[in-house]
Protein backbone atom coordinates (compact mmCIF):
# COMPACT_ATOMS: atom_id res chain seq x y z
CA UNK A 1 0.00 0.00 0.00
CA UNK A 2 2.88 2.51 0.96
CA UNK A 3 6.39 1.78 0.00
CA UNK A 4 9.03 4.22 0.84
CA UNK A 5 12.37 3.83 -1.05
CA UNK A 6 15.60 6.41 0.21
CA UNK A 7 13.16 8.81 1.31
CA UNK A 8 15.47 11.96 2.52
CA UNK A 9 13.11 15.31 3.47
CA UNK A 10 15.19 18.14 3.87
CA UNK A 11 13.70 21.32 5.47
CA UNK A 12 15.03 25.06 4.52
CA UNK A 13 17.87 25.56 6.76
CA UNK A 14 19.42 22.12 5.92
CA UNK A 15 17.78 20.01 9.21
CA UNK A 16 17.13 16.96 7.95
CA UNK A 17 13.47 15.60 8.97
CA UNK A 18 14.19 12.05 7.31
CA UNK A 19 17.20 10.56 5.78
CA UNK A 20 17.39 7.61 3.64
CA UNK A 21 14.41 5.97 5.09
CA UNK A 22 13.19 2.73 3.18
CA UNK A 23 9.89 1.22 4.58
CA UNK A 24 6.58 -0.43 3.33
CA UNK A 25 3.41 -1.01 4.63
CA UNK A 26 1.34 -3.73 3.14
CA UNK A 27 -2.65 -3.82 2.08
CA UNK A 28 -4.90 -3.91 4.89
CA UNK A 29 -2.15 -3.77 7.76
CA UNK A 30 -2.36 -1.56 10.91
CA UNK A 31 0.98 0.16 11.50
CA UNK A 32 2.43 2.06 14.33
CA UNK A 33 4.81 4.72 13.87
CA UNK A 34 6.73 5.64 16.94
CA UNK A 35 9.80 8.08 18.40
CA UNK A 36 10.39 11.48 19.94
CA UNK A 37 8.98 14.18 19.02
CA UNK A 38 11.37 15.69 16.30
CA UNK A 39 11.57 12.18 15.07
CA UNK A 40 10.61 12.49 11.53
CA UNK A 41 7.04 10.99 12.22
CA UNK A 42 4.72 14.07 11.41
CA UNK A 43 6.95 14.69 8.00
CA UNK A 44 6.45 10.99 7.35
CA UNK A 45 2.75 11.10 7.16
CA UNK A 46 2.87 14.37 5.39
CA UNK A 47 4.85 12.78 2.69
CA UNK A 48 2.27 10.10 2.21
CA UNK A 49 -0.51 12.86 2.28
CA UNK A 50 1.14 15.39 -0.20
CA UNK A 51 1.63 18.06 2.30
CA UNK A 52 5.26 18.00 1.75
CA UNK A 53 7.44 16.46 -0.91
CA UNK A 54 10.71 14.61 -0.14
CA UNK A 55 14.04 16.01 -0.68
CA UNK A 56 15.04 12.81 -2.72
CA UNK A 57 13.97 9.70 -3.10
CA UNK A 58 10.10 8.56 -3.79
CA UNK A 59 6.65 7.44 -1.83
CA UNK A 60 4.64 5.18 -3.79
CA UNK A 61 1.36 5.19 -2.04
CA UNK A 62 -1.52 2.40 -3.59
CA UNK A 63 0.66 2.06 -6.45
CA UNK A 64 0.77 5.86 -7.42
CA UNK A 65 4.14 7.90 -7.06
CA UNK A 66 3.98 10.68 -5.19
CA UNK A 67 5.93 12.49 -6.83
CA UNK A 68 4.31 12.25 -9.91
CA UNK A 69 1.53 13.71 -8.72
CA UNK A 70 0.77 17.35 -9.83
CA UNK A 71 0.34 20.01 -8.28
CA UNK A 72 -3.01 20.51 -9.41
CA UNK A 73 -3.69 16.75 -8.40
CA UNK A 74 -3.27 16.82 -5.24
CA UNK A 75 -6.80 17.69 -4.26
CA UNK A 76 -8.01 14.70 -6.24
CA UNK A 77 -5.01 12.59 -4.75
CA UNK A 78 -5.83 13.47 -0.86
CA UNK A 79 -9.10 12.77 -1.69
CA UNK A 80 -8.41 8.82 -1.52
CA UNK A 81 -6.85 9.11 1.97
CA UNK A 82 -8.48 9.46 5.28
CA UNK A 83 -6.83 11.90 7.39
CA UNK A 84 -7.26 12.02 11.56
CA UNK A 85 -5.37 15.05 13.34
CA UNK A 86 -4.10 15.56 17.19
CA UNK A 87 -5.92 18.95 16.74
CA UNK A 88 -9.50 17.24 15.69
CA UNK A 89 -9.01 19.83 12.64
CA UNK A 90 -13.21 20.45 13.00
CA UNK A 91 -14.74 23.70 11.47
CA UNK A 92 -16.31 25.36 14.69
CA UNK A 93 -18.96 27.40 12.49
CA UNK A 94 -21.25 24.07 11.18
CA UNK A 95 -22.31 21.67 13.41
CA UNK A 96 -21.04 17.79 13.86
CA UNK A 97 -22.88 16.93 10.66
CA UNK A 98 -21.63 18.90 8.02
CA UNK A 99 -18.22 18.63 9.14
CA UNK A 100 -18.84 15.09 8.55
CA UNK A 101 -19.89 15.83 5.58
CA UNK A 102 -17.86 17.85 4.33
CA UNK A 103 -15.76 15.35 1.92
CA UNK A 104 -18.57 14.44 0.53
CA UNK A 105 -19.55 17.67 -0.85
CA UNK A 106 -15.85 18.12 -1.87
CA UNK A 107 -16.28 15.05 -3.65
CA UNK A 108 -19.48 16.47 -4.98
CA UNK A 109 -21.98 13.28 -3.90
CA UNK A 110 -25.60 14.42 -3.85
CA UNK A 111 -27.40 15.47 -0.53
CA UNK A 112 -29.48 12.68 -0.30
CA UNK A 113 -26.63 10.08 -0.17
CA UNK A 114 -24.27 12.24 1.71
CA UNK A 115 -26.81 12.61 4.44
CA UNK A 116 -27.19 8.59 4.76
CA UNK A 117 -23.57 7.95 4.31
CA UNK A 118 -22.65 11.12 7.47
CA UNK A 119 -24.85 8.88 9.44
CA UNK A 120 -23.85 5.71 9.02
CA UNK A 121 -20.21 7.48 9.70
CA UNK A 122 -21.20 8.92 12.74
CA UNK A 123 -22.72 5.99 14.12
CA UNK A 124 -19.50 3.91 13.67
CA UNK A 125 -18.09 6.19 15.71
CA UNK A 126 -20.74 6.08 18.37
CA UNK A 127 -22.08 9.46 18.02
CA UNK A 128 -25.31 9.31 15.73
CA UNK A 129 -26.87 11.67 18.89
CA UNK A 130 -24.83 14.55 18.47
CA UNK A 131 -24.79 14.96 14.69
CA UNK A 132 -26.57 18.45 15.07
CA UNK A 133 -24.56 19.65 17.52
CA UNK A 134 -21.98 22.04 17.20
CA UNK A 135 -18.57 19.88 17.63
CA UNK A 136 -17.17 23.17 20.21
CA UNK A 137 -19.79 21.49 22.67
CA UNK A 138 -18.72 18.06 22.74
CA UNK A 139 -15.62 17.17 24.98
CA UNK A 140 -11.88 16.31 23.54
CA UNK A 141 -12.62 12.29 22.91
CA UNK A 142 -15.78 13.14 21.46
CA UNK A 143 -14.40 15.72 18.68
CA UNK A 144 -11.58 13.24 18.00
CA UNK A 145 -14.16 10.85 17.06
CA UNK A 146 -15.86 13.04 14.79
CA UNK A 147 -12.91 14.00 12.97
CA UNK A 148 -12.58 9.97 12.45
CA UNK A 149 -16.04 10.34 11.39
CA UNK A 150 -15.15 13.00 8.93
CA UNK A 151 -11.79 10.96 7.69
CA UNK A 152 -13.30 7.33 7.18
CA UNK A 153 -17.11 9.24 5.37
CA UNK A 154 -15.63 8.96 2.08
CA UNK A 155 -14.35 5.05 2.61
CA UNK A 156 -11.17 5.51 2.20
CA UNK A 157 -8.29 2.37 1.63
CA UNK A 158 -5.60 3.87 3.60
CA UNK A 159 -6.08 6.25 6.59
CA UNK A 160 -3.14 8.06 8.16
CA UNK A 161 -3.64 9.14 11.82
CA UNK A 162 -1.24 11.82 13.77
CA UNK A 163 -0.95 11.57 16.94
CA UNK A 164 -5.09 10.80 17.54
CA UNK A 165 -4.62 10.25 21.05
CA UNK A 166 -1.98 12.88 21.77
CA UNK A 167 -4.61 14.91 24.04
CA UNK A 168 -6.65 12.39 25.50
CA UNK A 169 -6.96 10.15 28.54
CA UNK A 170 -5.68 6.84 28.70
CA UNK A 171 -9.76 5.37 28.53
CA UNK A 172 -10.81 7.75 25.57
CA UNK A 173 -7.35 6.93 23.68
CA UNK A 174 -8.21 3.32 23.96
CA UNK A 175 -11.58 3.75 22.65
CA UNK A 176 -10.36 5.42 19.84
CA UNK A 177 -7.99 2.56 18.97
CA UNK A 178 -10.61 0.11 19.20
CA UNK A 179 -12.25 2.20 16.52
CA UNK A 180 -9.70 2.41 14.40
CA UNK A 181 -9.00 -1.12 14.51
CA UNK A 182 -12.38 -2.09 13.59
CA UNK A 183 -11.57 -0.15 10.40
CA UNK A 184 -8.90 -2.27 9.59
CA UNK A 185 -10.86 -5.55 10.38
CA UNK A 186 -13.17 -4.42 7.03
CA UNK A 187 -9.87 -3.61 5.16
CA UNK A 188 -8.74 -0.45 5.96
CA UNK A 189 -4.64 0.05 6.05
CA UNK A 190 -3.78 2.10 8.61
CA UNK A 191 -0.61 4.19 9.38
CA UNK A 192 -0.73 5.76 12.73
CA UNK A 193 2.18 8.37 14.28
CA UNK A 194 1.75 7.54 18.60
CA UNK A 195 4.48 7.93 21.18
CA UNK A 196 2.11 5.86 23.85
CA UNK A 197 3.97 2.89 23.44
CA UNK A 198 1.73 1.09 26.42
CA UNK A 199 -1.14 1.94 24.64
CA UNK A 200 0.16 0.82 20.91
CA UNK A 201 1.62 -2.48 22.82
CA UNK A 202 -1.84 -3.14 23.71
CA UNK A 203 -3.05 -3.51 20.00
CA UNK A 204 -0.45 -5.91 19.00
CA UNK A 205 0.37 -4.18 15.97
CA UNK A 206 3.38 -4.22 13.61
CA UNK A 207 5.45 -0.95 14.88
CA UNK A 208 8.19 0.99 13.48
CA UNK A 209 10.50 3.27 15.27
CA UNK A 210 11.93 6.54 13.94
CA UNK A 211 14.90 7.97 15.63
CA UNK A 212 16.72 11.41 13.76
CA UNK A 213 14.71 10.37 10.70
CA UNK A 214 16.03 6.62 11.01
CA UNK A 215 14.29 3.43 11.24
CA UNK A 216 15.68 2.08 14.69
CA UNK A 217 16.66 -1.74 14.55
CA UNK A 218 13.75 -3.30 16.64
CA UNK A 219 16.52 -4.56 19.75
CA UNK A 220 17.66 -0.91 20.04
CA UNK A 221 14.24 0.05 20.11
CA UNK A 222 13.53 -1.54 23.44
CA UNK A 223 16.44 0.13 24.79
CA UNK A 224 14.99 3.45 23.81
CA UNK A 225 11.99 3.61 25.53
CA UNK A 226 13.70 2.20 28.75
CA UNK B 1 -52.86 -4.77 -16.74
CA UNK B 2 -50.83 -1.77 -16.56
CA UNK B 3 -47.37 -2.40 -15.18
CA UNK B 4 -47.21 -1.50 -11.77
CA UNK B 5 -43.82 0.65 -11.25
CA UNK B 6 -42.01 0.66 -8.30
CA UNK B 7 -41.67 4.49 -7.91
CA UNK B 8 -38.75 3.85 -5.12
CA UNK B 9 -36.45 2.10 -7.59
CA UNK B 10 -32.76 3.58 -7.37
CA UNK B 11 -32.82 5.89 -10.51
CA UNK B 12 -30.25 5.19 -12.90
CA UNK B 13 -27.31 7.14 -13.41
CA UNK B 14 -28.06 9.73 -15.74
CA UNK B 15 -25.71 12.60 -17.03
CA UNK B 16 -28.17 15.05 -15.95
CA UNK B 17 -27.78 13.94 -12.48
CA UNK B 18 -24.39 15.24 -12.63
CA UNK B 19 -25.42 18.71 -13.80
CA UNK B 20 -28.49 18.27 -11.16
CA UNK B 21 -25.37 18.17 -8.19
CA UNK B 22 -23.48 20.78 -9.83
CA UNK B 23 -25.97 22.86 -9.71
CA UNK B 24 -27.28 21.88 -6.23
CA UNK B 25 -24.02 22.35 -5.14
CA UNK B 26 -23.58 25.80 -6.61
CA UNK B 27 -27.32 26.70 -5.17
CA UNK B 28 -26.34 25.92 -1.53
CA UNK B 29 -22.79 27.29 -2.14
CA UNK B 30 -24.42 30.40 -3.15
CA UNK B 31 -27.54 30.33 -0.63
CA UNK B 32 -24.27 30.14 1.60
CA UNK B 33 -22.48 33.20 0.69
CA UNK B 34 -26.12 35.01 0.84
CA UNK B 35 -26.50 34.09 4.33
CA UNK B 36 -22.83 35.34 5.34
CA UNK B 37 -23.57 39.00 4.31
CA UNK B 38 -26.72 38.72 6.42
CA UNK B 39 -24.57 37.65 9.38
CA UNK B 40 -22.55 40.63 8.85
CA UNK B 41 -25.03 42.95 8.02
CA UNK B 42 -22.96 46.32 9.18
CA UNK B 43 -20.41 45.76 6.98
CA UNK B 44 -22.27 44.14 3.92
CA UNK B 45 -24.13 46.93 4.05
CA UNK B 46 -21.52 49.63 3.91
CA UNK B 47 -19.77 47.91 0.97
CA UNK B 48 -23.47 47.55 -1.27
CA UNK B 49 -23.75 51.18 -0.28
CA UNK B 50 -19.73 52.52 -1.86
CA UNK B 51 -20.77 49.79 -4.82
CA UNK B 52 -24.51 51.30 -5.33
CA UNK B 53 -23.29 54.81 -5.00
CA UNK B 54 -20.36 54.52 -7.19
CA UNK B 55 -22.62 52.85 -9.75
CA UNK B 56 -25.27 55.65 -9.78
CA UNK B 57 -23.00 58.47 -10.60
CA UNK B 58 -22.30 57.36 -13.53
CA UNK B 59 -25.42 56.18 -14.19
CA UNK B 60 -27.15 59.55 -13.37
CA UNK B 61 -24.68 61.60 -15.30
CA UNK B 62 -25.24 59.39 -18.82
CA UNK B 63 -29.22 59.89 -17.66
CA UNK B 64 -28.68 63.29 -17.80
CA UNK B 65 -27.09 63.14 -21.07
CA UNK B 66 -29.40 61.29 -22.76
CA UNK B 67 -32.38 63.70 -21.50
CA UNK B 68 -30.04 66.77 -22.93
CA UNK B 69 -29.97 64.33 -26.36
CA UNK B 70 -33.53 63.52 -26.12
CA UNK B 71 -34.52 67.35 -25.51
CA UNK B 72 -32.14 68.95 -28.00
CA UNK B 73 -33.22 66.17 -30.68
CA UNK B 74 -36.48 68.41 -31.26
CA UNK B 75 -33.66 71.62 -31.93
CA UNK B 76 -32.30 69.65 -35.15
CA UNK B 77 -35.19 69.96 -37.03
CA UNK B 78 -34.99 73.60 -36.04
CA UNK B 79 -32.74 74.52 -38.47
CA UNK B 80 -34.92 77.52 -40.25
CA UNK B 81 -33.04 80.74 -40.93
CA UNK B 82 -34.06 83.80 -42.23
CA UNK B 83 -33.24 85.87 -45.60
CA UNK B 84 -32.98 89.56 -45.41
CA UNK B 85 -33.98 90.84 -48.75
CA UNK B 86 -32.79 93.97 -50.40
CA UNK B 87 -34.20 97.45 -48.91
CA UNK B 88 -35.79 97.86 -52.30
CA UNK B 89 -38.21 95.27 -52.75
CA UNK B 90 -41.39 95.64 -52.96
CA UNK B 91 -43.99 93.08 -51.47
CA UNK B 92 -45.20 91.43 -54.47
CA UNK B 93 -41.93 91.22 -55.39
CA UNK B 94 -41.29 89.36 -51.83
CA UNK B 95 -44.02 87.57 -51.89
CA UNK B 96 -42.97 86.22 -55.73
CA UNK B 97 -40.06 85.26 -54.25
CA UNK B 98 -41.01 83.41 -51.51
CA UNK B 99 -43.07 80.96 -53.52
CA UNK B 100 -40.28 80.59 -55.98
CA UNK B 101 -38.11 79.28 -53.42
CA UNK B 102 -40.83 77.24 -51.93
CA UNK B 103 -40.84 74.83 -55.34
CA UNK B 104 -37.29 73.82 -54.17
CA UNK B 105 -37.04 69.94 -53.38
CA UNK B 106 -34.74 70.99 -50.46
CA UNK B 107 -36.94 73.73 -48.98
CA UNK B 108 -40.03 72.56 -47.18
CA UNK B 109 -41.70 75.84 -46.54
CA UNK B 110 -41.17 80.02 -46.76
CA UNK B 111 -42.63 82.18 -44.69
CA UNK B 112 -43.05 85.88 -45.86
CA UNK B 113 -42.65 87.92 -43.00
CA UNK B 114 -43.31 91.78 -44.29
CA UNK B 115 -41.50 94.69 -43.42
CA UNK B 116 -44.69 96.45 -42.08
CA UNK B 117 -45.46 93.02 -40.19
CA UNK B 118 -42.40 92.72 -38.42
CA UNK B 119 -42.08 96.65 -37.57
CA UNK B 120 -45.73 95.96 -35.72
CA UNK B 121 -44.38 92.64 -34.15
CA UNK B 122 -41.32 94.87 -32.79
CA UNK B 123 -43.42 97.33 -31.42
CA UNK B 124 -45.31 95.12 -29.35
CA UNK B 125 -42.33 93.61 -28.15
CA UNK B 126 -40.31 95.94 -27.75
CA UNK B 127 -41.11 98.80 -25.58
CA UNK B 128 -40.24 101.31 -27.73
CA UNK B 129 -43.87 101.55 -29.58
CA UNK B 130 -44.23 105.08 -29.23
CA UNK B 131 -40.80 105.70 -30.29
CA UNK B 132 -40.99 103.95 -33.21
CA UNK B 133 -44.02 106.11 -34.55
CA UNK B 134 -41.75 108.81 -35.17
CA UNK B 135 -39.83 106.87 -37.44
CA UNK B 136 -40.25 108.37 -41.02
CA UNK B 137 -40.05 105.20 -43.16
CA UNK B 138 -39.96 101.92 -42.04
CA UNK B 139 -36.08 100.55 -41.63
CA UNK B 140 -36.66 96.81 -41.21
CA UNK B 141 -36.41 94.94 -44.99
CA UNK B 142 -38.87 92.29 -46.11
CA UNK B 143 -37.91 88.54 -44.40
CA UNK B 144 -38.28 85.17 -45.63
CA UNK B 145 -38.15 82.24 -42.99
CA UNK B 146 -37.31 79.39 -44.79
CA UNK B 147 -37.57 75.92 -43.38
CA UNK B 148 -35.35 73.33 -45.19
CA UNK B 149 -36.94 69.75 -45.71
CA UNK B 150 -35.67 67.45 -43.44
CA UNK B 151 -34.34 65.24 -46.11
CA UNK B 152 -31.46 67.86 -45.85
CA UNK B 153 -27.69 66.91 -44.68
CA UNK B 154 -25.57 69.27 -42.97
CA UNK B 155 -23.48 69.63 -46.07
CA UNK B 156 -26.85 70.40 -48.23
CA UNK B 157 -27.94 72.34 -45.81
CA UNK B 158 -24.60 75.10 -46.09
CA UNK B 159 -25.05 74.82 -49.55
CA UNK B 160 -28.80 75.25 -49.75
CA UNK B 161 -27.80 78.58 -47.67
CA UNK B 162 -24.95 79.72 -49.98
CA UNK B 163 -27.06 79.35 -53.37
CA UNK B 164 -30.00 81.11 -51.41
CA UNK B 165 -27.62 84.14 -50.08
CA UNK B 166 -26.41 84.43 -53.63
CA UNK B 167 -29.74 85.66 -54.83
CA UNK B 168 -29.51 89.27 -56.57
CA UNK B 169 -32.51 89.36 -53.97
CA UNK B 170 -31.07 88.56 -50.78
CA UNK B 171 -29.07 91.08 -48.46
CA UNK B 172 -28.00 88.51 -45.58
CA UNK B 173 -28.66 84.83 -44.29
CA UNK B 174 -29.00 84.44 -41.21
CA UNK B 175 -28.54 80.89 -39.61
CA UNK B 176 -29.53 80.85 -35.90
CA UNK B 177 -29.04 77.33 -35.19
CA UNK B 178 -24.96 76.87 -34.75
CA UNK B 179 -25.31 76.51 -31.33
CA UNK B 180 -27.39 73.76 -31.61
CA UNK B 181 -24.57 72.08 -33.21
CA UNK B 182 -21.97 72.85 -30.74
CA UNK B 183 -24.15 72.12 -28.17
CA UNK B 184 -24.45 68.52 -29.55
CA UNK B 185 -20.48 68.47 -29.66
CA UNK B 186 -20.54 69.42 -26.12
CA UNK B 187 -22.91 66.51 -24.92
CA UNK B 188 -20.57 64.05 -26.96
CA UNK B 189 -17.83 65.08 -25.30
CA UNK B 190 -19.50 64.53 -21.66
CA UNK B 191 -20.76 61.91 -22.66
CA UNK B 192 -17.16 60.38 -23.78
CA UNK B 193 -16.24 61.99 -20.01
CA UNK B 194 -18.40 59.60 -18.40
CA UNK B 195 -17.49 56.81 -19.98
CA UNK B 196 -13.64 57.51 -19.18
CA UNK B 197 -15.56 58.40 -15.36
CA UNK B 198 -17.09 55.25 -15.26
CA UNK B 199 -14.41 52.83 -15.87
CA UNK B 200 -12.36 54.77 -13.57
CA UNK B 201 -15.32 54.16 -10.69
CA UNK B 202 -15.25 50.57 -12.11
CA UNK B 203 -11.97 50.07 -11.29
CA UNK B 204 -12.50 51.49 -7.77
CA UNK B 205 -15.33 48.63 -7.21
CA UNK B 206 -12.72 45.65 -8.26
CA UNK B 207 -10.70 47.09 -5.70
CA UNK B 208 -13.16 47.74 -3.24
CA UNK B 209 -14.31 44.04 -4.08
CA UNK B 210 -11.65 42.50 -3.81
CA UNK B 211 -10.07 44.40 -0.57
CA UNK B 212 -13.35 43.01 0.96
CA UNK B 213 -12.85 39.14 -0.09
CA UNK B 214 -9.47 39.37 0.73
CA UNK B 215 -10.05 40.19 4.12
CA UNK B 216 -13.05 37.92 4.38
CA UNK B 217 -10.43 35.09 3.07
CA UNK B 218 -8.17 35.83 6.05
CA UNK B 219 -10.61 35.32 8.68
CA UNK B 220 -11.58 32.11 7.39
CA UNK B 221 -7.81 31.17 6.30
CA UNK B 222 -8.82 28.16 8.91
CA UNK B 223 -11.41 27.06 7.25
CA UNK B 224 -9.59 26.88 3.83
CA UNK B 225 -6.45 24.82 5.03
CA UNK B 226 -8.95 22.35 6.89
CA UNK B 227 -10.85 21.87 3.75
CA UNK B 228 -7.62 21.98 1.72
CA UNK B 229 -6.39 19.46 3.93
CA UNK B 230 -9.23 16.67 3.37
CA UNK B 231 -8.58 17.21 -0.27
CA UNK B 232 -10.88 20.37 -1.49
CA UNK B 233 -9.30 21.84 -4.52
CA UNK B 234 -8.66 25.79 -4.69
CA UNK B 235 -11.65 25.84 -7.11
CA UNK B 236 -13.95 24.60 -4.80
CA UNK B 237 -12.70 27.07 -1.76
CA UNK B 238 -12.82 29.89 -4.30
CA UNK B 239 -16.52 29.32 -5.01
CA UNK B 240 -17.97 31.13 -2.13
CA UNK B 241 -15.79 33.90 -2.49
CA UNK B 242 -16.73 34.28 -6.52
CA UNK B 243 -20.61 33.94 -4.65
CA UNK B 244 -19.64 36.74 -2.29
CA UNK B 245 -18.42 39.46 -5.24
CA UNK B 246 -21.54 38.26 -7.00
CA UNK B 247 -24.12 38.69 -4.61
CA UNK B 248 -22.16 42.52 -3.33
CA UNK B 249 -22.51 42.99 -7.27
CA UNK B 250 -26.32 42.66 -7.59
CA UNK B 251 -27.06 44.05 -4.64
CA UNK B 252 -25.49 46.72 -5.20
CA UNK B 253 -26.54 47.29 -8.41
CA UNK B 254 -30.30 46.99 -7.42
CA UNK B 255 -29.77 49.56 -4.67
CA UNK B 256 -27.85 52.10 -8.13
CA UNK B 257 -31.05 51.61 -9.16
CA UNK B 258 -33.00 52.25 -6.36
CA UNK B 259 -31.13 55.82 -5.77
CA UNK B 260 -31.16 56.95 -9.67
CA UNK B 261 -34.91 56.15 -9.48
CA UNK B 262 -35.54 57.93 -6.42
CA UNK B 263 -33.38 61.30 -7.61
CA UNK B 264 -35.89 60.86 -10.62
CA UNK B 265 -38.75 60.79 -8.18
CA UNK B 266 -36.99 64.15 -6.40
CA UNK B 267 -37.05 65.95 -10.42
CA UNK B 268 -39.99 65.06 -11.11
CA UNK B 269 -41.98 67.82 -9.74
CA UNK B 270 -39.43 70.75 -11.14
CA UNK B 271 -39.33 69.00 -14.35
CA UNK B 272 -42.78 69.27 -14.34
CA UNK B 273 -42.88 72.72 -13.87
CA UNK B 274 -40.51 73.57 -16.17
CA UNK B 275 -42.48 72.16 -18.74
CA UNK B 276 -45.43 73.91 -18.04
CA UNK B 277 -43.51 77.15 -18.16
CA UNK B 278 -42.53 76.30 -22.04
CA UNK B 279 -45.86 74.75 -22.20
CA UNK B 280 -44.84 71.29 -23.78
CA UNK B 281 -45.26 68.38 -22.82
CA UNK B 282 -41.94 67.29 -21.83
CA UNK B 283 -40.70 64.54 -19.19
CA UNK B 284 -37.85 62.72 -18.02
CA UNK B 285 -37.06 60.11 -19.76
CA UNK B 286 -35.76 57.33 -16.81
CA UNK B 287 -33.34 54.10 -17.14
CA UNK B 288 -35.37 51.83 -19.81
CA UNK B 289 -34.96 48.06 -19.23
CA UNK B 290 -31.98 47.62 -21.12
CA UNK B 291 -30.18 50.68 -19.29
CA UNK B 292 -30.98 48.90 -15.92
CA UNK B 293 -30.38 45.24 -17.23
CA UNK B 294 -26.64 46.98 -18.08
CA UNK B 295 -26.39 48.54 -14.54
CA UNK B 296 -26.66 45.19 -12.51
CA UNK B 297 -24.90 43.70 -15.24
CA UNK B 298 -22.06 45.58 -14.61
CA UNK B 299 -22.51 45.18 -11.09
CA UNK B 300 -22.04 41.66 -11.04
CA UNK B 301 -19.38 41.97 -13.61
CA UNK B 302 -17.40 43.98 -11.42
CA UNK B 303 -17.98 41.91 -8.05
CA UNK B 304 -17.34 38.92 -9.61
CA UNK B 305 -13.45 40.06 -11.02
CA UNK B 306 -13.15 41.73 -7.72
CA UNK B 307 -13.21 39.09 -5.70
CA UNK B 308 -11.44 36.46 -8.58
CA UNK B 309 -8.76 38.53 -8.51
CA UNK B 310 -8.60 38.88 -4.47
CA UNK B 311 -9.26 34.48 -4.66
CA UNK B 312 -6.93 33.75 -7.31
CA UNK B 313 -4.21 35.89 -5.95
CA UNK B 314 -4.54 34.56 -2.11
CA UNK B 315 -6.11 31.28 -2.32
CA UNK B 316 -2.64 29.82 -3.39
CA UNK B 317 -0.73 31.21 -0.86
CA UNK B 318 -2.91 29.27 1.90
CA UNK B 319 -1.60 25.81 1.83
CA UNK B 320 -1.82 22.94 4.65
CA UNK B 321 1.10 23.16 6.61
Amino acid sequence: MIRFEDVTKRYPGGQEALSGLSLSVDKGEMLFITGHSGAGKSTLLRLVALIERPSSGQVIVDGQNTSRVKRRKIPAYRRQIGMVFQDHKLLYDRPVADNVGLPLIIAGVNHRDAGRRVRAALDQVGLLHKEKRNPETLSAGEQQRVGIARAIVTRPKLLIADEPTGNLDPDLSLEVMRIFRRFNEVGVTLLIASHDISLIDRMGCRRIALDEGKLVPDEEEEESWQ
Amino acid sequence: MAVTRHSDAVAPVRSSGVIATWLTRHASTSIGSLGRLFRQPFSSLMIILVIAVTLAIPASLNLVVKNAQFVSAGWDNALDFSIYLQKGLSESEASGLAKLIEQRADVESVRLVTASDALREFKAQSGFGEALDHLADNPLPHTLVVRPSPANTSQSMILLQEELGNLPEADLVQVDTEWVQRFHAILDIIKQAIVIGASLLGIAIIVIIGNTIRLDIQNRREEIEVTKLIGASNAFVRRPFLWSGFWYGLVGGLLALGLVQYGLFLLEEPAARLAGLYQSGISILSLNLQESLSILAIGVLLGLVGSWFAAARHMRRIEPR
